[in-house]
């Protein structure tokens, strides 16, 4: 089992997603995020997918969407140099005074932005990589239990041009 | 000029040389059946279901290698297509299906007969859109046929909601449209099928087996051709028999789990598998890691995602089968595999297919196709599901003057009579016989009076157990002969559990009338019918139905209650694993 990633192209019309989405879901595929959205070309989508498989599986997917009528190309971004990211939001409820300098130290430590608060709430905005967002994740249940709100928006990923991060 | 959507949809079918059209009117479809009043170039055929029209349908297109075209009304009449949908596409049948819908503001509001038919096809159609736009009309109807009958092929479904039929546009309907997320194969690798060949001269133990993808490439004249040529032994799948004559030297038969023991028993010894146009269907493989096991496996497909998909291949060849078959023929050697052949020729001696039957003078299946064989040389034949195709894929001759239709992917009972009645609609004067069950040919009996009002003459042969003969065929052999819920001469005030071996309440004489009577039933429907109780009636009435026209004849053949077929793969285990008889308590008659 190893991590992938798909980058594909789609028409950009109505049932699209559900083509595609269906396609996981009726053949047992598994799937960690799928994200969609316009290109500059906006009679097409591109989706980002990231799914955990073996081998065998992964290439029956990529030929199941390569089949698909809709799907305009499939490009595996697996082994590729890529620029992956997700924008994630956390919340974090009923903070006290003094956690704020355990927050501020976290924001400078990962690069995250604090984009909005009150006396005892704080938004943090994280645009990371997937493994980053869980490594924030996992520090700030061990400093904040229970006291989280998570939002996560999935990876999109584009080819890199000359150094790459995922 | 302007014209209404219902007026472009008529221009489409005709531009694309439809000419027969199956189709059930209802409240979103009435102005096409009213642009249709008027043309004379359509023949408009209404059957008495929905699931009948698709089935019928596909018949039609199975057999006449066009598209088959059918027109319903939304909701209901929609989703009584989806048996059908799924059926046709699952055998990578040509089919454009539209569907009426409700008009565009009200969708999305539960109107009355509103359904997502798009929503509930995805997964079982080659493609499915519902048309938004009076301007998108013609190029979805052109893509829809397009995408249907090119590479493999499949299932459209095109929604038309009414106020698209209704509105005025243009009149234009193109000759080809761009779809950039779709680019079949066209041409075939050279590299791979060198290697192909070169595999070939280091066999000792070849095979060719040989699935659908054959028979719809057309490919059966070049393959004889390539089998010849090699001298490699044939065996088929059940949707590839038929792909060489069946009584061509070379043919072993089909494999599988009620295949041949001697074609199971080749693709196990076989040190070259070269498959083309089949996908390893579980019915095909047996225990997947058994099998052919011993052999390097060349696979020609035009699906690449049915290339290692069950079975690791080592040479893949993604092409369209008579593509690729032609180039093998030009590059083939002859060799010789004579003494590998006289291996299955023995095998073929040893066990042969009906061997369970051979002494038996009474009405058994392979007493019944064998008639067929015999009175029908130049025919169609379509099956039901169930043992009754079963025994027709094992006993069934085909030559190129005939052609087997059956549901193998799907197996949907109830596909023989309208996939008959398709059959006889797209080849006018030819015998099409339909070899059903008792169980599934009252799954769509109503469409006996499809093939009353249009004048086909087909034969229907009803092979009548009175059981859900291939599921009480497992109950028997798998699960100690209890036979629940499978006996269709069952009515309440039957003794509880009766057919339980050891039960002295098994079914016998005694057993109640069974319904409906066929041969009344088929009378009052205006056809011909006859039933047949003794060896002897077999072909006499099989030749009083091929020399009746105009009516159909249902042929009711009374044969033994738990008649098996055999022989039968062990559930779970490799396919040379074979079952080659039951010993069971005796056997009954009515």
């Amino acid at each position: 089992m190893k991590k992938r990633c798909i980058s594909l192209l789609v028409e950009n019309d109505i049932g699209v997603l559900a083509r595609i989405s269906g396609l996981f879901s009726g053949k047992s595929y598994n799937l960690d995020s799928l994200t969609v959205g316009t290109t500059e070309d906006t009679t097409i989508s591109r989706m980002t997918i990231t799914l955990t498989s073996d081998d065998q599986t992964f290439e029956q997917i990529k030929k199941q969407l390569n089949r698909s009528i809709e799907v305009i190309k499939v490009m595996d971004f697996t082994d590729m140099a890529v620029h992956m990211k997700e924008l994630m939001f956390v919340k974090i409820h009923g903070c006290l005074e003094k956690d704020m300098v355990k927050i501020t130290c976290i924001k400078e430590i990962f690069q995250v932005k604090l984009i909005d608060y009150n006396a005892s709430n704080v938004l943090i905005e994280s645009v990371q990589t997937e493994g980053r967002n869980n490594e924030l994740i996992r520090l700030l249940e061990e400093n904040f239990p229970g006291k989280l709100e998570i939002v996560r928006g999935g990876n999109v990923a584009i080819e890199a041009i000359s150094i790459s991060e995922k | 000029m302007q014209i209404t959507g219902a007026e472009l949809f008529v221009k489409a079918l005709l531009a694309e040389n439809v000419n027969t059209l199956f189709a059930y009117p209802g409240g979103q479809v009435i102005d096409l059946f009213d642009a249709l009043y008027d043309t004379k170039e359509l023949d408009v055929i209404v059957p008495r279901h929905e699931q009948g029209l698709v089935h019928a349908a596909d018949g039609y297109a199975r057999s006449t290698g066009k598209v088959g075209v059918c027109l319903v009304t939304s909701g209901p009449g929609a989703t009584n297509l989806v048996t059908g949908i799924a059926a046709a596409n699952y055998d990578s049948v040509p089919l454009v299906c539209f569907t009426g819908q409700v008009p565009t503001h009200l969708i999305g509001n539960d109107a009355f007969q509103e359904v997502d038919i798009v929503g509930i096809t995805r997964s079982i159609s080659k493609y499915a859109v519902t048309v938004r736009h009076r301007e998108e009309l013609a190029a979805a109807i052109k893509k829809a046929f397009c995408i249907a009958r090119t590479g493999k092929p499949g299932v459209v479904v095109v929604d038309l909601p009414k106020d698209v039929q209704q509105a005025m546009g243009s009149d234009i309907y193109p000759d080809h449209v761009e779809i950039r997320g779709y680019k079949p194969n066209t041409t075939v690798h050279m590299g791979q099928i060198k290697k192909a060949l070169n595999c070939l001269k280091q066999a000792k133990y070849p095979v060719f087996l040989l699935g659908g993808g054959v028979n719809i490439a057309h490919a059966n004249e070049e393959m004889t051709a390539l089998a010849e040529k090699t001298g490699i032994p044939v065996v088929t799948t059940i949707m590839g028999k038929g792909a060489v004559p069946t009584n061509h030297p070379l043919y072993v038969g089909n494999i599988g789990i009620h295949g041949s023991y001697a074609a199971n028993m080749a693709i196990s010894q076989c040190d070259l598998l070269f498959s083309i146009g089949v996908r390893f269907n579980d019915r095909i493989t047996g225990k997947v890691s058994e099998f052919a096991e011993k052999a390097v496996i060349v696979h020609v497909d035009i699906d690449p995602a049915s290339i290692s998909r069950n079975i690791k291949v080592d040479i893949p060849i993604v092409a369209d089968a008579k593509k690729a078959i032609m180039a093998l023929l030009e590059k083939a050697e002859s060799l010789d595999f004579s003494e590998w052949r006289s291996k299955i020729g023995e095998w073929k001696t040893q066990k042969p297919l009906g061997m369970e039957q051979q002494e038996l003078f009474g009405v058994t299946p392979l007493a019944v196709i064998k008639k067929i064989n015999e009175v029908f040389d130049q025919a169609i034949i379509t099956t039901d599901v169930g043992q009754n195709q079963l025994w027709t894929t094992q006993f069934l001759e085909i030559t190129d003057q005939k052609q087997m239709l059956t549901s193998g992917g799907l197996g949907t009972m109830g596909y023989g009579l309208p996939a008959a009645l398709g059959a006889s609609l797209g080849n006018p004067g030819k015998d099409v016989v339909a070899i059903c069950g008792d169980g599934g040919v009252q799954m769509n009996i109503q469409e006996m009076a499809t093939a009353v009002v249009y004048e086909l003459p087909i034969t229907i042969c009803i092979l009548n157990n009175g059981y859900l003969g291939n599921v009480r065929q497992w109950q028997e052999m798998f699960f100690q002969g209890r036979y629940s819920g499978t006996c269709l001469r069952y009515r309440r005030g039957c003794p509880e559990k009766c057919g339980t071996q050891n039960n002295s309440a098994a079914p016998a004489a005694g057993c109640p009338e069974y319904i409906p009577d066929f041969v009344s039933l088929a009378e009052s429907y205006g056809a011909k019918a006859i039933r047949v109780q003794k060896y002897e009636e077999i072909e006499s009435a099989l030749r009083e139905a091929k020399n009746t026209k105009k009516v159909p004849t249902v042929i009711e053949f009374i044969i033994e209650r738990e008649a098996n077929v055999l022989p039968m793969v062990s559930p779970g285990k490799s396919i040379d694993h074979m079952i080659m008889e039951v010993q069971t308590n005796e056997k009954k008659m009515y």
